[in-house]
């Protein structure tokens, strides 16, 4: 068994790699303003796990990522289309669709999918406990499916991020600029998305699509109290998400509880701290510019 | 025995689906005009953890106490959430997908917690997840009658101040209401509706019941009561109409498919409501088209001209057609053809222009002419 198939090792790099990936693209969610496009996308994805299934017969593999990640996008547009018809506001449109598209999805695996490994506590919940079962060979090497899917998912994040950098930049701060300058912020954003729900796909193996939405904003959010330049931002956030994963695997096993959920939580204390600290420094910002003479009345 | 049996269930299934739909359309359509509609997302999935603790607490299945979890973790998971939105630069959005997230994390970890330990009472907390109508009974019915009637009564006696708040907050707030209290109370009276839901919708779904009635009856509606009475109703036909048919088919969890039905209510509504339905308004916007003569279009051309002192200034064609709310190429075009109007360049990449020909300028003047001595008729007479 290589190193890779090792239980411990495979769980802890499979959450390592995806909440990387949740936190990489949930920064410029988050400083969007879209959060919630996040938890919209990944319960739309269930739709297309289901279609892809259907159609192949298969969950995982290149094709069926590609086609469950354009639920995500379809659901993006359905959302858009139904809010620029001006009679829904965007935040009814975002929770009309997905809960639509999440019941297809389920009504589809409950009719015709009922003794198969698909099931939507999976897609929900994962199961990254069993990640090390399913292994492929690559190149000789005995690697999890699923580390091997979040691999490679972050590979092509990273690569996006970095070649579009200032485009996503100006997109996420300044549309109307980036429109002026031709940068086609639309079809960035939905570059962004459809990549957001390909990593969804990716990581629904693991720690299911409604943890995934932890790490996607969790981690960007606590970073943002942090930081003030994006490429920081972005840093800090990949290190919480990187450091939550041994974090949560560790309570997992001490508490016998869900291993995504416990790596899911294990954000929480990091955005404590994040808002902690910031509460502390402006007090003390606060305080320093008070002359002492009024402070001593107050006091008095 | 079986008929009577299955006779029960479903006249159980059905009351708790139309108290479900009643009371989430009620409060729902609040949250659809106050743009909080995500706000019932976040408390669903943060309701998750609650069940967990009601169970953990009370050690069984209790319909009360598992509510009561559900209902106290909603409310404080949506202060936290006000409370990170107002102290940071965070927005909303974030501060939503936040709770939602470690809230259902924490719920997820307490369920594998009863499940990795408990006996066999925990197997029903599953079922929290997408809603099993089936499983109602009717003890599981008074807690939720219960919860409905508060809420509903906390609706009639701040029916003025809920009225204001959603639709001017800024002047409730100039009239002296006590705008924040108000809001944490109809916040809290969300999360009884989401609670209610639970038991038969599911945690993952019951944000579509929040949404859809409401949304669905807003598209009818000319005023706050037809609306929230049209969202009650809708939302108990869906609720009983799924009920049904997951009761029928089975393994289907109801969830899905009352959020089906739902969403079906609020599209079919978006489509064909006589006057915000998208058809009619299509409809209406043919018939002006059709109605909408080349006589019109020539007089708005002669008036922008006047208007700018030269009988021939360009007008741009895309101002025609904001002026008449239309595409007007083809009248226009027409025109042309009869030698009123001739198009022109202004700049390049400016889009297309018109102005009147010498022939078109005594034409509109004449029939200008003509139609104010008309309005000067009318006003006399």
């Amino acid at each position: 068994m290589s190193g890779l198939a090792n239980p411990t090792i495979a769980i802890l790099l499979t959450g390592m790699l995806v909440g990387m990936a949740g936190a990489l693209l949930g920064s410029f969610l988050v400083l969007r303003g879209n959060s919630m496009l996040a938890d919209a996308i990944s319960h739309s994805i269930l739709f297309g796990i289901a279609l892809a299934w259907l159609a192949t017969g298969e969950t995982s593999g290149a094709v069926q990522i590609a086609g469950a990640a354009l639920s995500g996008v379809l659901a993006v547009f359905l959302i858009e289309t139904l809010a620029r018809s001006r009679r829904l506001r965007d935040d009814a449109a975002i929770g009309l669709v997905f809960p639509a598209l999440f019941s297809i999805g389920v009504v589809l695996i409950n009719v015709f999918a009922r003794d198969v490994h698909l099931d939507e506590h999976t897609v929900l919940l994962g199961e990254i406990g069993f990640v090390w079962l399913d292994t492929v060979t690559v190149a000789g090497l005995v690697v999890p499916r699923a580390l091997l899917a979040s691999a490679t998912l972050l590979l092509v994040d990273a690569l996006f991020v970095l070649a579009f950098y200032n485009a996503l930049k100006l997109a996420t701060f300044d549309p109307g600029l980036a429109r002026a300058l031709g940068l086609a912020p639309g079809l960035v954003f939905y570059a962004h998305l459809s990549l957001l729900s390909g990593t969804a796909v990716a990581a629904f193996d693991a720690v299911g699509v409604v943890l995934f939405v932890t790490f996607v904003v969790v981690p960007p959010a606590a970073a943002y109290l942090l930081c003030r330049r994006l490429s920081s931002l972005i840093a800090v956030a990949m290190l919480i998400a990187v450091a939550s994963a041994p974090l949560g695997y560790g309570a997992a096993l001490w508490l016998d509880v869900s291993v995504g959920g416990a790596m899911a939580l294990a954000t929480a204390p990091f955005l404590v701290g994040a808002f902690s600290w910031r509460r502390w420094r402006e007090r003390r910002r606060y305080r320093a510019a008070q002359p002492p003479a009024v402070s001593a009345s107050s006091s008095a | 025995m079986t008929a009577l049996l299955g006779d029960y269930t479903l006249q159980n299934v059905m009351l708790g689906a139309a108290l479900i739909g009643v009371i989430s359309g009620v409060l729902g359509s609040f949250a659809v005009l106050r743009r909080e509609s995500l706000l019932g997302d976040t408390l669903s999935h943060a309701a998750l953890p609650g069940i967990c603790l009601g169970f953990i607490v009370t050690g069984v299945r209790d319909m009360g106490s598992l509510l009561a979890g559900a209902l106290f973790t909603a409310v404080v998971a949506a202060l936290l959430m006000v409370g990170l939105t107002r102290r940071t630069r965070l927005k909303t959005d974030a501060g939503l997908a936040i709770m939602l997230s470690l809230g259902f994390a924490l719920g997820v970890v307490l369920l594998t917690w009863i499940q990795n330990r408990g006996g066999a009472a925990q197997a029903g907390l599953d079922s929290f997840l997408f809603g099993q109508a089936a499983a109602t009974t009717r003890a599981d019915l008074l807690p939720m009658a219960l919860l409905t009637a508060v809420a509903l009564s906390g609706v009639v006696m701040l029916w003025k101040p809920l009225k204001l708040m959603s639709f001017d907050p800024e002047f409730a707030a100039v009239m002296g209401l006590p705008v924040r209290r108000i809001e944490r109370l109809l916040t809290a009276m969300i999360a009884l509706a989401v609670v209610v839901g639970l038991q038969m919708v599911g945690v993952v779904l019951m944000t579509a019941m929040i949404i859809a009635p409401g949304a669905a009856a807003r598209q009818w509606a000319g005023s706050l009561l037809g609306m929230v009475l049209l969202a009650a109703g809708f939302g108990a036909t869906a609720g009983i109409s799924g009920g049904l048919i997951s009761t029928l088919g089975p393994g289907l969890a109801t969830g899905p498919v009352v959020v089906l039905v739902a969403t079906a209510l609020a599209l079919v509504s978006l489509l064909i409501a006589p006057r915000r339905g998208l058809l009619p308004a299509w409809w209406r916007r043919r018939r002006r088209r059709s109605h909408t003569s080349t006589e019109q279009i020539l007089q708005t051309v002669y008036e922008l001209a006047r208007e700018h002192g030269d009988w021939r200034y360009r007008v741009e064609q895309g101002a025609v057609d904001a002026y008449h709310g239309m595409i007007t190429e083809p009248q226009l075009a027409t025109l042309a053809d009869r030698g009123l109007l001739i198009s022109t360049e202004h700049m390049p990449d400016e889009g297309p222009h018109w102005r009147l020909t010498e022939k078109g300028q005594g034409h509109a003047a004449e029939q200008a002419k003509r139609r104010n001595e008309r309005r000067r008729w009318r006003v006399r007479a």
